[in-house]
């Protein structure tokens, strides 16, 4: 077990920068997801601490020491790929002892560990087989089988469970936890499925083209995110933006295409800012005409069962912002309207240039 | 919607009249010759052509007791076994080197296909010049080294000639195979032995050998037939079988005892079995590729 430190990490192809300069300090023991959409960057980053990639600036550091220039091998981690790599020429056994054999531990030993590891991931009847012979979920287990077994410093994940259906996605997800807490090794697990990383992180990086646009607890991020990009990635349906100048005394926002949004408690100091007002669409309720903040024009209605989403338009003739709402129940739309309000705990402001969080306090 | 793979004729006639000229020239230049071998290996004729005489399997008795014949035997064996032995080492190395060179790789695999595209017998008269035992380059070099070249009457040498020769000319394909077979192995998979601490001769033998060993195989049986029989024209602008049949294989043979010593019989008998062992090493071939060894 060890903690990883990144230090100001770079990477670029050629004269393409892919990673600009992400930090972060992850503890002995922690959990941490790296999420952001597909090509920002996690793998890269994933690959440069596993020392698959080389690191262009900055340092990385795995139990206090940095391994920049140290091969994987030297690195004591172990790596789960999204495409599971397991050796196909040898059985699941094999494909376990592999890494121990090269490190020359006794015989005894290597069993021990490859039972061991078996027992946990129920695979014990399945050692004698080759991977084409297992499903899909089996592979992937005998992938994670293979990094137990080796007791590594680390654990790094790279999208192991994105082939795998959703059912099994959301089992997967629960053993995941269920190991890390058992062993409680150092993880470091990419994702594109903010799903995958709000259940599964003790703290996430939420990645942007190379940058780390936030890093914190997965309820921290979901309740203050640092920018718009991670508002609109972290929840579903996405933050509501709506783009607009403050007037009236910081009261009322004035939003695209004639729309006026109220905001439920007014901020004199930021009156006349352009800025985007955000709200979770889970965080409007419907009310009466008279109270509500803001009253789009319906377009659809998505019934989930327990839930309904309402989506919707501000402004004249539906050319304002897009609004989405999700109501408990049944829905409370008359003619086509909907008025909907929210609370002051629930208002998010982000600067209209440069997309960042405005802290309201 | 399953898409029909094949095309579909609607007339009766025309997919017989497309694959008759092919179908012609097999006949013509393949089954006829085969059959006559077959007939005349029967025979026995005298040395004008004039009769001939039924004379069952005396033919291959007499190739068995010709110690002649025996000893082509194993100069084929060895031949071969050299001839795809250091073909497939040769290009699985060049394979090996060309899979890790990331500029200059198309000028460097256009390089290494060029033999392929030459003919045996220009292949064969391009390394005799150069190893020609007084004029060639590479006898000079050798005698600079204190080796004595002279392959008209050293019957290893002549040997390590039409190897060298017949080698160069069939690595093209074989590196072609195997680089395929490389590019084949999916890159996580070398990553993932790399993490697990082997290192890259580790990762070769433990790894990338082993998925290779299905291509090695096939390249093997290839290399095999190759060596028996389109070898001809290496040998005969080389060495004729000599000196004393050092390097007479079964083929060279043939046509030595069929054409310049008219003994069509005894040649013929020797085409059959010839014939036996390509359609045996074929048929190992078929089943083989038919099985595809799968992971
Ligand atoms: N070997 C490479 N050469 C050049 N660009 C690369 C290479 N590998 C990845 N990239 C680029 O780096 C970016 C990040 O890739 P990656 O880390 O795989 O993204 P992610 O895992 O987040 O989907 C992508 O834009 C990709 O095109
Ligand atoms: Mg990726």
């Amino acid at each position: 077990m060890a903690k990883v430190e990144l230090r100001n990490v770079y990477k670029s192809y050629g004269t393409t920068e892919i990673i600009h300069g992400v930090s972060m300090d992850i503890a002995d023991g922690e959990f941490v997801v790296m999420v952001g959409p597909s090509g920002c960057g996690k793998s890269t980053l994933l690959r440069m601490i596993a020392g698959l990639e080389e690191i262009s600036g900055g340092d990385i550091a795995i139990d206090g020491r940095v391994v920049n220039n140290l091969e994987p091998k030297d690195r004591d981690i172990a790596m789960v790929f999204q495409q599971y790599a397991l050796y196909p020429h040898m059985s699941v056994h094999d494909n376990m002892a592999y890494g121990l054999k090269i490190r020359g531990l006794p015989k005894a030993e290597i069993e021990t560990r490859v039972q061991r590891a078996a027992e946990i991931l129920e695979l014990s009847k399945l050692l004698g087989r080759r991977p084409r012979e297992l499903s899909g979920g089996q592979r992937q287990r005998v992938a994670m089988g293979r990094a137990i077994v080796r007791e590594p410093k680390v654990f790094l994940f790279d999208e192991p469970l994105s082939n795998l259906d959703a059912k099994l996605r959301v089992q997967m997800r629960a053993e995941l936890q269920a190991l890390h807490k058992r062993l409680g090794t150092t993880t470091v697990f990419v994702t594109h499925d903010q799903v995958e990383a709000m259940t599964l992180a003790q703290r996430m990086m939420v990645m942007n083209a190379g940058h780390a646009e936030q890093i914190g607890a997965p309820l921290e991020v979901y309740g203050r995110p640092a920018s718009t990009f991670v508002a609109g990635f972290i929840g579903s349906p996405p933050m509501n933006l709506i783009p607009g100048t403050l007037a009236e005394g910081g009261a009322v926002l004035l939003a695209d295409a004639g729309a006026r949004v109220g905001l439920p408690a007014a901020l004199p100091k930021f009156d006349g800012r352009k800025l985007l007002l955000g709200v979770r669409p889970e965080h409007l309720e419907p009310c009466d005409e008279a109270a509500a903040l803001l009253v789009p024009d319906v377009d659809f209605i998505e019934l989930l069962g327990s839930d309904v989403l309402v989506y919707g338009h501000l402004g004249a003739d539906r050319k304002g912002a897009r609004v989405a709402a999700r109501l408990h129940g049944s829905m409370a739309a008359s003619d086509g309207h909907l008025a909907l309000r929210f609370t002051p705990k629930h208002m998010h402001l982000f600067d209209a240039e440069t997309g960042k969080r405005i802290e309201i306090e | 919607m399953a898409m029909e793979k094949r095309v579909v004729f609607r007339s009766a006639w025309l997919p017989y009249a497309l694959v008759a000229p092919q179908l012609a020239i097999t006949i013509v230049f393949f089954f006829w010759p085969a059959a006559q071998a077959v007939w005349f290996s029967f025979q026995l004729q005298d040395a004008f052509g004039m009769h001939s005489e039924f004379v069952g399997l005396e033919n291959f008795a007499a190739l068995f007791r010709d110690p002649h014949y025996l000893q082509s035997f194993k100069t084929t064996a060895v031949f071969s076994l050299l001839v795809a032995g250091c073909g497939i080492s040769l290009s699985l190395l060049l394979a090996t080197m060309a899979d890790r060179v990331i500029r200059g790789a198309l000028a460097y695999k256009t390089i290494l296909i060029w033999p392929y595209a030459v003919a045996a017998a220009v292949a064969g008269v391009l390394w005799s010049f150069l190893f020609a035992p007084s004029i060639g380059i590479v006898t000079y070099v050798l005698k600079g080294f204190g080796v004595d070249w002279n392959w008209i009457i050293k019957g290893d040498q002549a040997m390590l000639l039409v190897v060298i020769a017949s080698v160069w000319k069939q690595i093209s394909y074989n590196f072609l195979f195997f680089l395929a077979g490389l590019q084949a192995i999916p890159k996580t998979l070398i990553e993932a032995a790399a993490i697990d601490g082997a290192g890259p001769a580790r990762r070769f033998w433990t790894i990338v050998l082993p998925l290779l060993s299905p291509t090695a195989f096939f390249l093997l049986v290839v290399n095999i037939v190759y060596a028996f029989f389109d070898t001809f024209g290496v040998i005969d602008a080389t060495t004729q079988g000599g000196p004393a049949q050092a390097t007479q294989i079964l083929v060279y043979k043939v046509y030595h005892d069929g054409v310049k010593s008219a003994d069509i019989g005894g040649s013929s008998a020797q085409s059959v079995i010839l014939m036996v062992l390509v359609i045996g090493l074929t048929a190992i071939q078929f089943r083989y590729i038919e099985r595809k060894v799968q992971y």
